[in-house]
């Protein structure tokens, strides 16, 4: 534990200091926290436990339970695909498939240079133009692989 | 100014209506998840900047408002105009001067931008007169795409906490169990649990502190209802839940909204603070003498949470793993303490239903299932969006006649309805009344009213191997007959539309399915082999197809359908953009040729063609066409 932390835990104490100390505050602390670094980087899960007062192993279980938080640093541009069912019978996975001809990583994984990160949610509610990409923060609906490069650029105006 | 009597409230009721008549005009901009994808914010501006410019504002008293989500998604960013009742759709920022130069100063309508009807090709100007919204009755989302979210005086001069300020100046905590019970609400986040019946549950129970919780993980793919509600009046379900926490004597409650909705949390947040501030939150509210505060709580991006034992859990910072029901949640919920959770829909009920009378809300529905639904209709349908209708409507009723009939007219299949832990309904069910016992008699279930439409380019097995799949990664794991059931039946439908399939699947499947429905600790569990039973029920012979001829006859499961171009294709070269492998060769206005070891069967080619000179046949013919 003499190591010295390897990022900076400023953030994480100002976080800590806006909740309660205590175990009911763990997901929305650890949700800022990822907010803060883009995911949860070991030394801070280690402040937040001692702060909360929670052992480190149910901090990591929760950290491992939800969608939401990663223990891998993400890209700086997440790119979210809807898998929703209707996504999914509009063709979502043809989406998945051109990012991963695209960017050469599939699911889940993240470009080396950090850029971007490939997720695959479990319907962001927006059915109604399926299928849905989400660039950042930048909606795509009816998204067709032949666009992709549009997409990825996060520019212009949707056609249609 | 804070409230502090029920004449302050009436006198703000007043002032907030007469400010509304100030502004006949509006230009109403629909600022939901789905017209914000598509550009509504930059609309939204444009029309606030040419309305400024001109001097429309002060001269003609002209108000531009964002409103919640109008359910139309699909043809968003979606504009209405009052008091004319006129709506546009698809709408540019880049149009909207010319838009405030013909509609609103020439008071002449751009056809080009009115909705077409998809059955008869006709241009519709009233938004009342088209079907989708016509053949609405809407309750819980009564003022969405009405009213501004983020103004709370707006949903004031809408009848906002109109209910609640009766509740808590002329009815007693009993009366209003009474109303509820007499409306005969059932719970809308799926199960259809009697609303006034948990109240008096969590009621019975001993103790000074409860909680009242709202349910807005809606995690069913395929529905999102509960975020339209949170977006577009948030202001419904905190009255809601503050009626419902007088009537339990509750002072402390959450909305645990997922992850998934920034903009919900937003607003949210927002009408909270703004309730607040205004004395209809908090310590007093409006002088009662009555306290209630309301937190929201952020899931974690786990579908298992929409359980209730598991979203309390989550709720008090631990993994959201369920427990089993001998233990009600009224009684032993939240920090084991007495707790009544409701979905949003349900919560954005109670303000109406205490408004306007228990009855009121009884006399539409069917005998067992009261008031309207509210359904998210969506997938290979023509009009797609959010739709509130009486219960027992029909699915034909609202397939075709709401939602215009299926895509590109092609052959209706299935609608799924209830989620994951719902059912595939076939065709020859579609004069089924919409109720939360029909639907569980069809091998389906109500859920979060999720409606996806699938047309002949649905496969059944895959979509049941989708959901196999969806589950399996949701599943928290606690209990092994849903967490190693799921596994083991997954693996069988991979092997199914790999063209892996043996004989005696279907009866491993149906084992697999009994063992979970009998076994598992919670609803996750107990609902999950019921997109395969309904499946198996209504489409078994596409099963067998899988199994003995190796065939997809959907021709959507990859490992068994190949694709080639009939001769009437007239080489337009659509396909030839779309195919990412590049698989498609031959010259322009000529009949192309797909090379069947470079394809990947991804049907992109199909989608596209305009002639419709693509077919798909099984995989294992295509031996015997090469020898030929």
């Amino acid at each position: 534990m003499a190591e010295q932390p390897c990022v900076d835990l400023s953030k994480t104490e100002e976080i800590l200091a806006s909740y309660p100390h205590e175990e009911p505050s763990l997901i929305q602390v650890l949700q800022d926290v990822h907010r803060a670094y883009n995911y949860l980087p070991c030394d801070v899960l280690v402040r937040v436990a001692m702060v909360l007062d929670v052992p480190l192993a149910k901090v990591f279980s929760v950290s491992t339970f939800y969608k939401a938080f990663s223990l891998e640093p993400q890209g700086e541009t997440i790119i979210k695909v809807c898998m929703g069912t209707a996504c999914h019978i509009r063709g979502a996975g043809q989406l998945v498939e051109e990012l991963e001809r695209k960017l050469g990583i599939g699911a889940e994984e993240t470009t080396e240079d950090l850029q971007f990160t490939v997720k695959t949610v479990n319907c962001v509610g927006a059915c109604a133009m399926a299928p849905v990409m989400i660039v950042g923060e930048k909606y795509w609906g009816s998204a067709k692989p032949a666009r992709m490069e549009k997409y990825l650029a996060g520019g212009g105006e949707d056609e249609d | 100014m804070r409230i502090e009597s029920f004449d302050q409230f009436k006198t703000l009721q007043a002032e907030a209506g007469k400010r509304d008549e100030a502004q006949p005009k509006k230009i109403l901009v629909c600022c939901g998840t789905g017209c914000l994808a598509t550009g509504a914010k930059e609309v939204a501006e444009a029309f606030v900047h040419e309305i400024t410019e001109r001097g429309l504002d002060v001269e003609v008293g002209y108000g531009v408002k964002s409103t919640g989500c109008h359910g139309f998604c699909e043809r968003g960013p979606l504009v209405a105009f009052l008091p004319e009742g006129l709506l546009y759709t698809k709408v540019k920022a880049k149009r909207v001067p010319e838009i405030v130069e013909k509609t609103i100063i020439g008071e002449t309508i751009i056809p080009g931008l009115l909705y077409k009807n998809p059955v008869d090709k006709k241009r519709i100007p009233a938004y009342e007169e088209i079907p989708f919204y016509k053949n609405q009755v809407r309750v819980a989302m009564r003022n969405i795409g009405r009213i501004d979210p983020t103004d709370l005086m707006d949903a004031i001069a809408h009848d906002a906490y109109a209910g609640l300020a009766k509740a808590l100046f002329e009815m007693t905590p009993d009366e209003v169990l009474d109303e509820v019970e007499l409306s005969g609400q059932r719970g809308r986040g799926g199960a259809g649990f009697n609303t006034a019946r948990k109240w008096r549950s969590c009621k019975a129970a001993p103790g000074d502190r409860r909680f009242v919780l709202c349910n807005g993980d809606e995690g069913d793919p395929g529905a999102f209802k509960d975020r339209s509600i949170m977006e577009g009046d948030p202001h419904s379900v905190l009255e809601g839940m503050i009626i419902g926490a007088y009537a339990l004597g509750s002072h402390e409650g959450w909305i645990y909204v997922r992850d998934e909705y920034p903009l919900a949390v937003v607003h949210l947040q927002l009408a909270i603070t703004e309730a607040r501030k205004h004395g209809l939150l908090g310590e007093n509210i409006m002088g009662s003498g009555f306290d209630f505060e309301i937190q929201i709580s952020r899931g974690g991006g786990a579908f298992v949470c929409g359980e209730s034992s598991a979203l309390m859990r989550s709720l008090a910072g631990q993994t959201g793993e369920p427990r089993a029901k001998y233990v009600h949640s009224t009684e032993k919920g939240l920090f084991d303490l007495p707790t009544v959770l409701n979905n949003v829909e349900t919560w954005a009920g109670i303000g109406a239903i205490i408004a306007n009378g228990g009855a009121w809300f009884a006399s539409m529905g069917t005998e067992k299932s009261k008031g309207t639904k509210a359904f998210s209709l969506v997938g290979k349908v023509k009009n797609t969006g959010l739709i509130e209708l009486p219960m027992g409507t029909t699915l034909r009723h609202i397939i075709y006649d709401i939602g215009g009939g299926v895509l590109k007219d092609r052959p209706f299949k299935a609608v799924q309805t209830g989620g994951p832990s719902g059912g595939c309904i076939p065709e020859e069910l579609l004069d089924l009344p919409v109720d939360y016992e029909k639907l569980t008699e069809a091998g389906s279930m109500m859920g979060s009213g999720g409606m996806i439409v699938m047309d002949d380019r649905t496969c059944m097995v895959d979509v049941a191997r989708y959901f196999l799949a969806f589950l399996t990664e949701e599943s928290c794991g606690k209990c092994v007959p849903c967490r190693e059931g799921l596994k083991q039946m997954l693996a069988i439908y991979d092997a199914l539309i790999e063209g892996r399939g043996n004989v005696g699947d279907i009866e491993r499947i149906e084992t697999l399915a009994a063992g979970m429905q009998l076994g598992s600790l919670c609803e996750l569990g107990k609902s999950a082999p019921n997109p395969v039973l309904s499946t198996l029920k209504y489409f078994r012979s596409e099963y067998e197809a899988h199994i003995v001829d190796h065939a997809c006859p959907a021709g959507i499961c990859r490992d068994l359908t190949a694709f080639e171009i009939m001769p009437d294709c007239d080489g337009c070269h659509a396909c030839t953009k779309v195919c990412p492998t590049d698989c498609i060769a031959g010259e322009k206005k000529e009949l192309h040729v797909i090379d069947h070891e470079a394809c990947i069967s991804c049907g992109a080619c199909l989608d596209v063609c305009p002639t419709d000179s693509i077919r798909t046949f099984p995989k294992v013919e295509l031996a015997a066409k090469e020898v030929v």
